[in-house]
């Protein structure tokens, strides 16, 4: 793969053997007072600054990237909130915040444009075509653009469909992207999809990713398992670790994320030693976690790639005993039609 | 698949007729379901029995699997496309033979949430297993749900959310519930994937099913319980 130096995170990755992405989006929103149900994506336009305080809390901390608040601004999910039409707008300022503040940095930051899935099923099985979806992340994408960020970052996708969507809609905008899927069924996607099967198919676009890998998911163990999963594939692709920090629990009111700072900075040494070059955190991850990680990431020495027991030890279990990869899955049902 | 032209299905017997109309649910063939389902009618079974011992019995294998991490979203939305099939079949014959009906459940995504994979996946499993299901679809805020249990006068309320952004509504619709005194009329379950069984006892719901398998049975586990408690 040639890759394009004209882009940032090229450049970027050209110079260093780890970088460290943001935290969470939707849970910290909620910290600042955004509330369950509403659109994060509204806040770009009605609260700028709080916006710009979520991005200024990534790079503060210590954050070489972090993703836009644009997860949702696609015309499929706007749509719930009768804004479908703005979904350039919605874009292009979230993407603008996010170029003031990390051109505001000192240092070089990028900007990454975040793109979620549509919560569409695809054809043949739904009813979303490859080219409606295709033009749906292609309109996010060139608001993203025009609002100044580096790269798509395209996350939590269940399908390989969506995820080649995405591809092609990065593409047609001219622009250099990242894509992570979540694994969050027995160590697969919703669809069935293990870490093996995501690499494979990385390697046979025609508009590559920059980086790949897992966001989100069920705990940060599971998480590094699928990093695990991505580096046995030998990919020479960078890989991307953004793992939640924890999992969610119910406390007065609001939902916390039971992963303590300490237990993220564990995770982000051992997903570098796992083969992780950009490692970040997902739901729960405060900027208290990423100072935590950040610190863990620059004083500890690289280890030997962990085992699942060691992991295990430090984050805690997995949520299955087979990811799908190791061949000790549980079988099919044989059936006569199928042999 | 090389022996795929040689299963006839009028040529087998009951007992091996039911066996393989669970393999062809396992595999999603809807064609051969509907022609499963009309033979055992043929047969002088009853529209029940047929849903009930082959669609359902079917269905249960389905849903283990899927639970266990075996078969994933698209086998399982091929599988009760094809359950959906026989289902066309039964569903005039059921309301004309006044077939048993197990409860009745209402089910939406919650307010700010468009996925309804998992939600749709969960009607259909019920629905399976006897159920009658009012499916409210995406975006629901309270005053929704509060209108179709009223109107519906279910046993069930389903809700579903699978993004952190929105899981927390669930406890506003509870909430409400609570409020105007009907909480208890109730049997609230929750589910979707970031949701956890600790999260669902916090926010005031009955359970938390973590896929549609476990919601059938957790359902069928309360319904019954409601059942017992009204008869004592």
């Amino acid at each position: 793969m040639v890759r394009d130096m004209t882009n940032a995170l090229s450049r970027l990755l050209e110079t260093r053997d780890w970088l460290m992405a943001d935290g969470a989006t939707g849970t910290n929103l909620f910290n600042m007072g955004l509330s369950s149900g509403d659109a994060p994506e509204m806040w770009n336009v009605e609260h700028p600054e709080k916006i710009k305080a979520l991005y200024a809390g990534a790079v503060d901390a210590g954050s070489d990237l972090f993703l836009t608040n644009s997860f949702g601004g696609n015309a499929s999910r706007l749509k719930l909130h009768g804004a479908e039409g703005r979904v350039r707008e919605l874009n292009r300022i979230a993407a603008e915040l996010g170029r003031e503040v990390a051109d505001a940095a000192g240092r070089p930051v990028i900007v990454a444009g975040s793109v979620g899935p549509t919560g569409e099923i695809m054809a043949p099985m739904g009813s979303l075509t490859h080219e409606l979806a295709v033009e749906m992340f292609h309109e996010q994408a060139e608001g993203l653009k025009e609002g100044g960020a580096d790269v798509l970052w395209v996350e939590t996708i269940s399908a390989v469909e969506e995820y080649k969507a995405a591809a092609e809609a990065a593409k047609l905008a001219g622009m250099a992207w990242c894509g992570t899927m979540s694994f969050d069924t027995a160590g697969r996607t919703m669809m069935g999809i293990t870490s093996a099967d995501l690499a494979k198919v990385i390697d046979k676009l025609d508009h590559p990713p920059l980086a790949f890998g897992a966001n989100c998911g069920v705990g940060a163990a599971d998480l590094l398992r699928t990093v695990l999963g991505f580096a046995a594939t030998g990919s020479q692709t960078p890989i991307i670790a953004k793992g939640n920090a924890g999992i969610p629990k119910y406390h007065d009111g609001h939902i916390h994320y039971d992963g303590t700072p300490s237990l993220m900075g564990d995770y982000a040494v051992l997903a570098r030693d796992c083969g992780a070059t950009i490692i970040g955190g997902c739901c729960g991850t405060t900027p208290e976690h990423l100072r935590a990680m950040k610190e863990a990431l620059e004083t500890r020495p690289r280890g030997d790639r962990p085992t699942l027991d060691e992991i295990a030890s430090k984050l805690g279990g997995f949520s299955s005993a087979s990811d799908g990869t190791d061949g000790d899955g549980p079988e099919r049902r044989k059936s006569r039609r199928r042999g | 698949m090389s022996d795929q032209d040689d299963i006839i299905l009028s040529e087998l017997n009951d007992e091996e007729l039911v066996e393989q109309m669970f393999d062809d649910l396992y595999d999603g063939l809807k064609e051969e379901i509907e022609e499963g389902v009309e033979i055992l009618l043929e047969r002088g079974w009853t529209p029940y029995r047929v849903l009930t011992e082959a669609l359902v019995g079917g269905m249960t294998v389905v849903g283990r699997d899927f639970r266990d991490g075996i078969l994933f979203v698209p086998e399982v939305l091929l599988a009760a496309n094809a359950m959906k099939g026989g289902m066309a079949i039964l569903k005039p014959l059921l309301a004309e033979t006044g077939a048993p009906r197990v409860g009745k459940m209402v089910i939406g995504t919650v307010k700010g949430d468009i996925h309804d994979i998992g939600k749709n996946l969960v009607s259909m499993m019920m629905e399976g297993a006897g159920f009658e299901v009012v499916d409210l679809g995406i975006n629901n805020a309270v005053e929704k749900y509060l209108e179709a249990l009223e109107t519906e006068k279910p046993d069930i309320l389903g809700m579903s959310a699978l993004l952190t952004t929105t899981m927390p509504y669930m406890k506003t619709v509870i909430d409400t519930m609570v409020e105007q005194g009907i909480r208890d009329d109730y049997i609230v379950l929750v589910g979707g994937a970031p949701l956890n069984e600790e999260f669902g006892r916090a926010i005031g719901a009955d359970a938390y099913c973590r896929d549609a398998a476990v919601a059938v049975d957790t359902a069928k586990a309360f319904v019954a319980r409601k059942h017992n408690q009204m008869n004592a």
